[in-house]
């Protein structure tokens, strides 16, 4: 008697387990690195989903999930509850992500900022951030008394050390004696850091400060100490609204959409997308009146100019630090020394952590 | 003192009841939240054999703070025992990179086991000899280590083709634990809690030491007067607990994860204290305390995608766990007595 109960209460357990699995509907998952509510990366990406959740299409996300060994049971969860189109949004998610496409090959994959597409299910996106900083660098090296810019930077990556140098070097065309201070925080996340650093840097003289971490720490700094800013990621005004120039606003609600609406229709293919402001795949916040309506008006044109690619943020003559020469003069990097890019230009202060 | 060992299970029941209830109040139907967070994740084989893999690691700092915390000594820094013995394992795989042998993988292991030991002996040694509080040396000792960590995934060990991306090299296979089944992730290192709560039950019930520990958890003048070398013991139960957490941490390198960076553990030296009293600082209680533990951050992962609950209540069920067990035991040592205060009250 006893033991009959036991036998169907496990059966009932499993039953109701297994019963979850089925579901023919069109679904699509998302893997956040942060809370949804970091106001930076995860919550644009978030904004994205949302997107596609307008278009019609059913989508589930996981928030907060470690870059160590929980990613691949998530990523291989969303897989097996009948998801058919998965992003996974952050650099740390590259290897298990490939690792789970192997073992669904009817589930599609989109890794975000990664390099590797080990299975014809699994594709790559990032954006051409550097084009914002391009158009940062130009309002930094019109706006700074000091002459110095400060910038707080995560890992020595070659997406960030890209986008110092383009920020350094568009500053450098409009004000040569421009120089560019830099912390590095190791970090993309840490508001106690960041809101160092974004001191230390405005000790040392900076009057400008630029972030490429997440949190709204430095622009909230920068705003107490009144000195200009830039939000990073997503429009951070509201944060500092006297301190802040504009904002590099990650946008991947129109890729993101489009993406999944390939998978559903069946049109989905492996690729390698590198969007920037062209696409909208970068996009810039409101630009503070402070600037004054010249300066605005020579930004605007300038983001339409690299937008339509009469302008490219990397055109030569550019030097290292040493003065050796990196792109000769007419010429313009290609995306492959653009991918590698690990050495800074002339006039960046000091060494790339090794 | 049966109770003693049954208010775990109240414990348990009354979490469950109060997740019911603040699902309830989020507005999801409790009972199919319920079945998301506790049985769901464990349906298949493959959620089993996650559930083993993530509360292998709790088991094994678990089993080695049961040594710590029997004795009154209050190691509160497995975690950071937990990296420094990663480092020193994942420094010696490393070391054999692209190399073959049988021995790699028990050499990398060993020497993750005596990282861990040597960062344990620091607050160890401290309060023996200079009458430091472990408390806030160990659990200070784990930013050192993470910190440590960070840097050297930066900078010297850093993957040469990993265009600086903060992380060594991937293993090479002589240095990986071996899976114990096709397209699991389960692997070896659960043999290493289990051959851990096995040794530790002997050496707890069955050995001289055991005994001292036991007595000096009791009463440490007792211990005293019984002429128990104090000193030996609290260096010996901090070995062995930092021993363990080394092991924990080699364990998830070597296993899952199979290269070093900055995420290696989900703060499991920590979590891994909920595990050691929850299990009652008994072998075989851990064992089901890291099951149950182990659970719960599998539901908040199910629940999140099944029914968008936000991820974090895995947090407040492991929170919850502690809470009750703690309400219970003190229903059970303390006697309730509701005092009749109108007879007391002065008379005017």
């Amino acid at each position: 008697m006893y033991k009959n109960f036991l036998r169907y209460l496990i059966s009932a357990i499993f039953l109701l387990g297994f019963s979850v699995n089925s579901n023919a509907d069109f679904k699509v998952g998302f893997v956040y690195v942060g809370p949804t509510g970091d106001h930076g990366w995860t919550f644009q990406h978030h904004e994205g989903r949302n997107a596609v959740e307008a278009a019609g299409i059913k989508t589930t996300f996981v928030e907060s999930v470690p870059e160590g060994a929980d990613a691949e049971r998530v990523i291989r969860q969303l897989a097996q509850s009948g998801h058919d189109l998965i992003f996974t949004t952050s650099f740390g998610y590259m290897d298990p992500t490939n690792k789970v496409a192997k073992d669904f090959p009817n589930v599609k994959f989109e890794h975000a900022t990664g390099y590797k597409r080990e299975h014809s299910n699994v594709s790559t996106y990032s954006a051409r951030f550097y084009e914002g900083r391009t158009l940062l660098g130009h309002i930094a090296g019109k706006m700074t008394k000091t002459n110095t810019i400060g910038y707080i930077a995560s890992f020595p990556i070659p997406e960030v050390i890209r986008g110092i140098n383009a920020m350094t070097l568009a500053a450098q065309k409009v004000n040569p004696n421009i120089k560019t201070k830099i912390v590095w925080v190791f970090t993309w996340y840490d508001p106690g850091k960041e809101a160092e650093a974004a001191q230390a840097l405005i000790d040392q003289g900076a009057d400008i400060i630029m972030q490429h971490t997440d949190s709204t720490a430095p622009v909230q700094t920068a705003e107490k100490a009144g000195v200009w800013s830039f939000g990073q990621a997503s429009d951070m005004q509201r944060f500092a609204p006297k301190s802040i120039l504009t904002s590099i606003i990650d946008d991947w609600a129109p890729y993101y959409v489009e993406r999944a609406i390939a998978a559903r229709d069946g049109t989905w293919n492996q690729q390698d997308t590198w969007h920037g402001l062209k696409e909208g795949m970068v996009a810039m916040g409101p630009y503070n009146s402070a600037m004054g309506a010249d300066l605005v008006k020579e930004v605007e044109q300038l983001q339409k100019d690299l937008a339509s690619g009469k302008v490219h943020s990397f055109t030569g003559p550019i030097y290292d630090q040493k003065g050796n020469i990196l792109v000769a003069e007419g010429k313009v990097a290609d995306d492959g020394m653009l991918a590698g890019m690990s050495v800074y230009v002339k006039g960046v202060e000091g060494d790339i952590p090794k | 003192m049966a109770l003693y060992f049954f208010t775990p299970f109240i414990a348990i029941i009354l979490t469950i009841l109060g997740g019911g209830m603040i699902f309830y109040i989020l507005g999801f139907n409790p009972i199919e939240a319920l079945k998301f967070y506790f049985i769901t994740p464990i349906s298949n084989l493959y959620g089993f054999s996650e559930l083993l893999l993530k509360a292998t690691p709790l088991c094994l700092i678990a089993i080695g703070l049961s040594f710590c915390f029997k004795s009154n000594n209050w190691n509160i820094g497995a975690e950071g025992q937990l990296t420094f013995g990663a480092i020193v394992g994942g420094g010696v795989a490393l070391l054999f990179y692209n190399q073959e042998g049988f021995y790699i993988l028990p050499l990398v292991i060993i020497a993750g086991a005596i990282g861990g030991m040597i960062f344990a002996l620091i607050p160890a040694i401290l309060k023996t000899y200079f009458n430091t509080n472990e408390i806030l040396v160990s659990l200070m000792l784990v930013y050192v280590s993470k910190l440590l960590l960070d840097y050297l995934v930066v900078g010297p060990w850093s993957n040469p083709e990993g265009f600086n991306f903060p992380e060594t090299r991937q293993f090479s296979d002589s240095s990986r634990m071996p899976l114990l089944f096709e397209g699991l992730r389960i692997h070896a290192g659960i043999f290493l809690a289990l051959a851990a709560v096995m040794l530790s039950w002997f050496v707890l019930y069955k050995t001289y030491l055991g005994f001292q520990i036991k007595v000096s958890g009791l009463s440490l003048k007792t211990a005293k007067y019984a002429g128990f070398k104090g000193k030996t013991m609290i260096l010996v139960v901090f070995m062995i607990s930092g021993a363990c957490a080394g092991l924990a941490g080699v364990g998830e390198i070597t296993g899952p994860i199979g290269q070093l960076h900055r995420m290696i553990s989900p703060d499991y030296g920590f979590t891994a204290i909920i595990v050691a009293f929850l299990g009652r600082l008994n072998p075989f209680g851990i064992i089901f305390a890291s099951l149950v533990v182990a659970l719960t951050y599998l539901g908040a992962e199910t629940a999140q995608i099944f029914l968008q609950i936000p991820k974090y209540t895995g947090q407040v069920f492991q929170g919850m766990i502690l809470f009750f067990l703690l309400a219970s035991d003190y229903l059970l040592f303390f006697k309730v007595k509701i005092l009749n205060l109108k007879k007391n009250e002065p008379r005017h």
